[in-house]
């Protein structure tokens, strides 16, 4: 069978993966005996050397709290602080540093835009647009937004192969809707969304975009300018950096005009208990003291990933789903679930006879780690009509023999179950 | 198979799996209770004609994995003639015997061909597999209107 899969700018080289490989101390171990095979990287990836030591530096030997003390290491702290957002706006490619939010996660950020654009311009009648790929991180707070508000979700439908609907998306635009929110890639298909054109439509219709690309910013170039949207949301776990770190992106001329997200610290410009004049963005959406170790991670292992090059690193992803996409859609009894002609980091497939959660265990025992379950969007499942996949998903240190040894473990989860 | 899977997928439960006992909607049931896996998706409905003091009949439907089929094949095997409270004390053994608990050689008596589920608790993830149809169970024999869920 052949497979199309989202093609970008082929770097000159080749990747040395087997020296990528021990970047990562975590992969230098055995799982049950047999040699740790990462395949679960959309729930999140591993962290290379770098990262780790940039943690345990900054803990070492500069931290302190940000933005507050004129002593050297609040110095230090606030300029590493700093550099870790100079470091994604540079990533991906916004025009200020400033529209860089520090949040928890994609989660997170889907949250803040839902309660402070949402709850500012959402009104009852109202519509809110999204895809029926979603995660339910991008779908629960809008519904919560819609329910506040005497709002209506409207839910933009997908086909058999797992791509959106585009002229079914347009129709659904409507002079009620109010905000698309959308995935860059889908954590249960692996689809990769022409969020460009989204976008065209969207702005056509004078309707701003939020973009959930927790699981396009690991795979494949982003440049927010470039796709036009809103906002763009993603989780520094799932691109090599610390867990409990993430980012929103958003445009200046929006942030600027939306409310605060929660007070506290830091978000203000001056308190009395009469009046609290906010702070400028990005400080504005940020009150409290920020996880500073959690940034300069990300920093870190965006840093890392851009030494790689994001292309080559597409490129080298691209080799190992297709060459999943065949060898794995060649065993007898297995159904691929999201064939897309542009996918990105994800093989998501059911097993006659085996389910997902036996074939979790057995591979397990082979040291293979692959997810199991809902994937966290239940209505794919239910698009699809079954209550789980399994979903091996890649990362600049998987390899061929990588797919070799899960092609193998399904074959042996299929004797068991024969 | 390496051994711990294979005190996991005995035969016995791979031949409840593929061929599930009681494995039907009860239209006597005058006692039903839905389940509910939120972490791995997986469903189980259990139907039960409780008469008198005892359980008459009993049947189960639902989705799951080979553990979870298995166990509600072979918990429905060993429900018909129970009285509510032997129900719930062999599910408290069982939850035992799947999470390894040292207590359950002493009363194992009771478990009878149960005791396959052994193995399980060298996979505390599939702990909750193995008991979602005894908390669908219990659910039913409690009368309770809300599905229960593994969570």
């Amino acid at each position: 069978m052949t497979t199309a899969v989202h093609q970008t700018g082929f770097g000159s080289a080749a990747l040395d993966v087997e020296r990528i490989k021990c970047d990562f101390p975590i992969l230098d171990q055995k799982i049950h005996g047999k040699k740790l095979v990462y395949l679960d990287n959309a729930a999140t990836s591993q962290k290379p050397r770098a990262v780790i030591d940039a943690i345990v530096r900054y803990y070492e030997h500069d931290n302190a709290n940000i933005h507050r003390g004129v002593h050297t290491l609040s110095v230090r702290a606030t300029e590493a602080h700093d550099e870790a957002r100079e470091t994604v706006r540079r990533f991906i490619q916004a025009a200020d540093a400033g529209e860089i939010i520090f949040v928890r996660g994609a989660t997170e950020a889907v949250n803040l835009v839902a309660q402070t654009y949402g709850r500012a311009n959402v009104g009852e009648g109202d519509e809110v647009l999204i895809t029926a790929m979603e995660h339910h991180s991008n779908i629960v707070p809008w519904q919560m937004l819609c329910e506040e508000k005497g709002a209506r979700l409207v839910v933009a439908p997908i086909n058999d192969t797992g791509e959106l609907d585009l002229d079914a998306f347009e129709k659904l635009l409507s002079s009620r809707t109010r905000i698309v929110a959308v995935a860059h890639v889908s954590n249960a298909l692996g689809t990769v969304n022409p969020v460009r054109k989204i976008v065209q439509l969207a702005h056509a219709h004078d309707v701003p975009v939020l973009v959930d690309g927790a699981q396009a910013v690991p795979h494949l170039p982003v440049d927010v300018q470039a796709l036009g949207c809103d906002f763009y949301a993603f989780s520094g776990h799932k691109v090599y950096g610390p867990t409990g770190i993430g980012v929103l992106y958003g445009k200046e001329e929006i942030l600027a005009e939306m409310p605060p997200y929660q007070g506290g610290g830091d978000m203000i410009s001056s308190v009395t208990f009469e009046k609290t004049t906010y702070n400028v963005v990005p400080y504005k959406f940020e009150a409290g003291t920020p996880d500073i170790a959690g940034a300069i991670g990300l920093g870190a292992a965006l840093d890392y990933i851009s030494r790689l090059g994001m292309d080559r690193i597409a490129a080298h992803e691209h080799d190992l789903l297709v060459y999943a996409t065949e060898q794995v859609g060649a065993i007898p009894g297995v159904r691929l679930i999201g064939t897309a002609s542009e996918r990105a980091g994800v093989l998501s497939f059911v097993m006659e006879g085996v389910h997902p959660h036996d074939l979790g265990t057995i591979l397990d025992r082979d040291g293979i780690a692959i997810r199991t379950g809902h994937h966290c969007a239940q209505p794919v499942m239910e698009r699809f009509g079954i209550p789980a996949t399994a979903r091996a998903s890649f990362a600049v240190y998987n390899t061929r023999q990588d797919v070799d040894a899960l092609i193998e473990g399904i074959r042996k989860a299929h004797e068991v179950f024969a | 198979m390496t051994d711990d899977l294979g005190d996991l997928y005995q035969e016995v439960i791979l031949e409840h799996s593929k061929a599930p006992r009681n494995f039907k909607r009860l239209e006597s049931a005058n006692r039903h209770a839905d389940g509910y896996n939120p972490l791995c998706g997986d469903r189980c409905s259990v139907f039960i004609d409780y008469e008198g003091e005892a359980i008459k009949e009993i049947g189960f439907q639902g989705s799951g994995c080979a553990i979870s089929r298995a166990s509600a094949s072979m918990m429905t095997q060993m429900m018909k003639g129970k009285t509510r409270e032997e129900a719930l004390k062999l599910f408290e053994q069982f939850h035992s015997l799947v999470t390894g608990k040292e207590d359950v050689a002493v009363n194992a008596v009771d478990l009878g061909k149960l005791k396959v589920f052994a193995g399980v608790s060298k996979f505390p993830a599939r702990v909750k597999c193995a008991t979602l149809a005894w908390h669908t169970l219990q659910s039913a024999l409690e009368g309770k209107q809300e599905a229960v869920s593994t969570e």
